[in-house]
């Protein structure tokens, strides 16, 4: 049958297929009609054939008739069912490339239900808007001459379905190479820093270009839309010493971190320290200064009063705090002048009042002896007045004094 | 027998028209030998006849094809060795060239042509330095030797390289091991140099924040003493200016209270002498 059709295709078959080719309603209407004529053709043809032929021969008309008939049944099943096999889909992500007898026709199949001449026409359904992804890994050299693994991906579609077709065996495989070398070329002309960091997206770009020039140098038909760099990274092998620069980083960060935080606390303790000396300074200068002017004041009021009567006044004063002094301690009159020489001292009791004084101690004492002790008491009290009456009235305010 | 003879007419016809009839796909160049003979070359692609059993038709992919060869050690300029894996893009030109000094065998095609750039590859890498073949002269090396492929490789067998790429070059395993022990200390050397500028920093500013601490202290205490020196001062222009109206009476109070002060405990005990003169009436008789 094959060897038959190409006489018949360019005046029968192609409006057809074009009829095929409108849609469904295409075939609804005109199809039935072209059928039965093309098939009653077909049987006048090999009728019209076989009468030749029989007639060539010694042959009666009546036998030709009925094997006619058979024949004629048997094609027009044939070419229904030969029919029936042209039609297909295109979906909307696809376009169709026809050949007929091998050779491409310019026509791009479009999405839609389809007929076109099995046995005739070949068509090649290709995907032309998924986005296909390709990945690799690999060691590569830089630059610099050091080692670094770099994974990418490559996203592709196919633009141009004809050339994708017919002008490259395996357009996958060529694209795998081609990414390969495009992305070690430019691998090697980068530093490592730049594609371990910020250059990634530089040296994804610069992969891009290239491996586009490269398929439209192949003519592949495909359209690179992005490459990623996924990953970079250095070798295992020195893994562990590039992260130690990475915690290097970080240990210089908190060695500062570290030092501003001691600084932090040591320095505005200091003020406080500071501010607590100066503070305590100024309390005493306003002590010493408000004690200065109230003594000053009351000595002053009381030297009024004394210039007015001054004998009574001293006499007064005088014995006031011999009172006072001798009513708070402990006291032993020793009439020396009486001329009773023997005195009973009851030590044991003395000792128990008080052991601070050292006149305690003594067991009998000499006139001249108890002098001397009474002066050097009187000495010693009279050595340090300040302290002994600063103390007291300074306690109260809890600032100590130096 | 009319029947039989018809089916034989038939089975005749298709035998005749199946070895008359053939198809060069779009995507093949055929050539057509009549005996051996190359009658018709470079047959474009769609349906053709030709004489049945007596030519024969030759078919092969007109397509761009690629060969990988497997990775081939070469040495640098200066001696340093590296593989190198390539790959080819090329495609048949000449069928007729190519049938003959082929006899269209595509794999070993393939084979005579990894040979021919393997040995353009060692040539180049030979004039080069490991620098210029990573980065610095791919392209220019590639074009070159695609260059001169063509002009043997159309001449020779009718086949047209359109592209050579170099994919891998890599170090051998013991160069490799020792770029990752330079590739390590130099990181080292990154990482130390890090550590210790943190160090320097965080010894600064220790530094500085005691020098702050021990200044700020040592003013206060100069502070302290300067407001104490005038508080004292004060004191005694006013202590000076109020005693010194009576300096005899003040000794006279001063003393008292002084007195009072320090025999202000009950433990301290006095020997008195009765003829004191806080005494004198005391005696008054004797006295008198």
């Amino acid at each position: 049958m094959a060897w038959n059709e190409p006489g018949n295709k360019g005046n029968n078959n192609d409006p057809w297929g074009s009829g095929g080719g409108g849609g469904g309603r295409g075939n609804g209407d005109q199809g039935p009609p072209d059928l039965d004529e093309v098939i009653k053709n077909l049987t006048n043809k090999f009728n019209g054939l076989f009468g030749k032929k029989g007639s060539g021969g010694s042959s009666g008309s009546s036998g030709s008739g009925i094997s006619g008939g058979l024949i004629a049944g048997a094609l027009v099943l044939v070419v229904v069912l030969w029919a029936a096999m042209g039609f297909y889909t295109i979906d909307e992500s696809e376009r169709g490339v026809v050949f007929r007898f091998g050779e491409i026709r310019e026509e791009i199949v479009t999405p839609g239900l389809r007929w076109n001449p099995p046995l005739i026409d070949v068509v090649e359904v290709i995907n032309i808007s998924r986005v296909n992804t390709r990945s690799y890994t690999n060691d590569m050299l830089t630059t610099d001459e050091n080692i670094v693994n770099v994974s990418i991906s490559v996203q592709f579609i196919v633009q141009d379905p004809v050339k994708f077709a017919i002008q490259v065996r395996d357009p996958q495989r060529g694209l795998d190479q081609a990414a390969e070398s495009a992305i070690r070329h430019v691998a090697g002309g980068t530093t490592m820093d730049r594609v371990l960091t910020q250059g990634r997206a530089v040296v994804a770009a610069e992969v891009r270009e290239r491996l586009q020039t490269y398929m439209d140098n192949y003519g592949t038909g495909i359209l690179v839309s992005q490459v990623n760099v996924e990953n970079a990274q250095p070798p295992v092998a020195v893994q562990a010493a590039f992260d130690d620069v990475i915690r290097a980083r970080e240990d210089e960060q908190r060695a500062q971190n570290q030092a501003l935080a001691y600084a932090n606390r040591v320095v505005p303790e200091a003020r406080g320290e500071a501010q607590r000396i100066i503070e305590q300074a100024n309390a005493y200068r306003d002590q010493v200064i408000a004690r200065a002017d109230g003594e000053a004041y009351r000595f002053e009021q009381l030297l009024t009063e004394y210039q007015k009567a001054p004998i009574v006044t001293r006499e007064r004063l005088y014995i006031d705090a011999m009172q006072e002094m001798l009513s708070n301690s402990s006291k032993i009159l020793v009439d020396i002048e009486g001329g009773n020489n023997m005195m009973y001292l009851p030590l044991d009791k003395i000792m128990e009042q008080g052991a601070t004084s050292t006149p305690g101690r003594g067991l009998q004492l000499t006139p001249q002896q108890l002098r001397d002790l009474a002066d050097q008491v009187s000495r010693e009290m009279s050595l340090s007045p300040d302290r002994a009456r600063l103390q007291p009235n300074t306690s109260g305010r809890g600032a100590p004094l130096r | 027998m009319k029947n039989f003879v018809i089916g034989g007419l038939i089975f005749l016809i298709y035998a005749v028209a199946s070895n008359a009839i053939f198809v060069v796909k779009e995507t093949e160049r055929a050539i057509m030998l009549q005996f051996g003979d190359v009658v018709e070359a470079d047959i474009p692609s769609g349906l053709h006849f030709k004489l049945p059993w007596i030519n024969t038709v030759r078919k092969f992919d007109a397509r761009i094809l690629t060969v990988d060869s497997s990775p081939q050690r070469f040495l640098t300029l200066e001696q340093k060795a590296l593989l190198v894996d390539s790959y080819a893009m090329w495609r048949i030109v000449d069928v007729q060239r190519y049938y003959t000094s082929t006899s269209g065998d595509e794999s070993r095609t393939a084979t005579l042509l990894a040979q021919r750039i393997n040995d353009g590859l060692r040539n180049k890498f030979g004039e080069r330095d490991l620098q210029e073949v990573v980065s610095g002269q791919r392209d220019q090396l590639m074009t070159q030797l695609t260059a001169e492929l063509n002009e043997s490789t159309a001449e020779e067998y009718g086949i047209e390289v359109i592209d050579v790429r170099v994919k891998r070059i890599d170090l051998p395993d013991d160069v490799r091991s020792s770029v990752y022990e330079r590739m390590t200390s130099e990181r080292q050397r990154e990482a130390q140099q890090l550590r210790s500028r943190g160090n320097e920093l965080a010894i600064g500013i220790e530094a500085d924040a005691d020098r702050q601490e021990a200044v700020l202290l040592v003013e206060a205490y100069r502070d302290s003493e300067r407001i104490r020196g005038d508080g004292d001062a004060l004191a005694a222009a006013t202590y000076a200016s109020a005693f010194s109206k009576d300096s005899e009476f003040y000794a006279f109070t001063r003393s008292l209270n002084s007195y009072r002060d320090t025999f202000a405990s009950k433990g301290d005990i006095m020997l008195l002498d009765p003829s004191s003169e806080y005494f004198k009436y005391l005696h008054s008789g004797d006295q008198q």
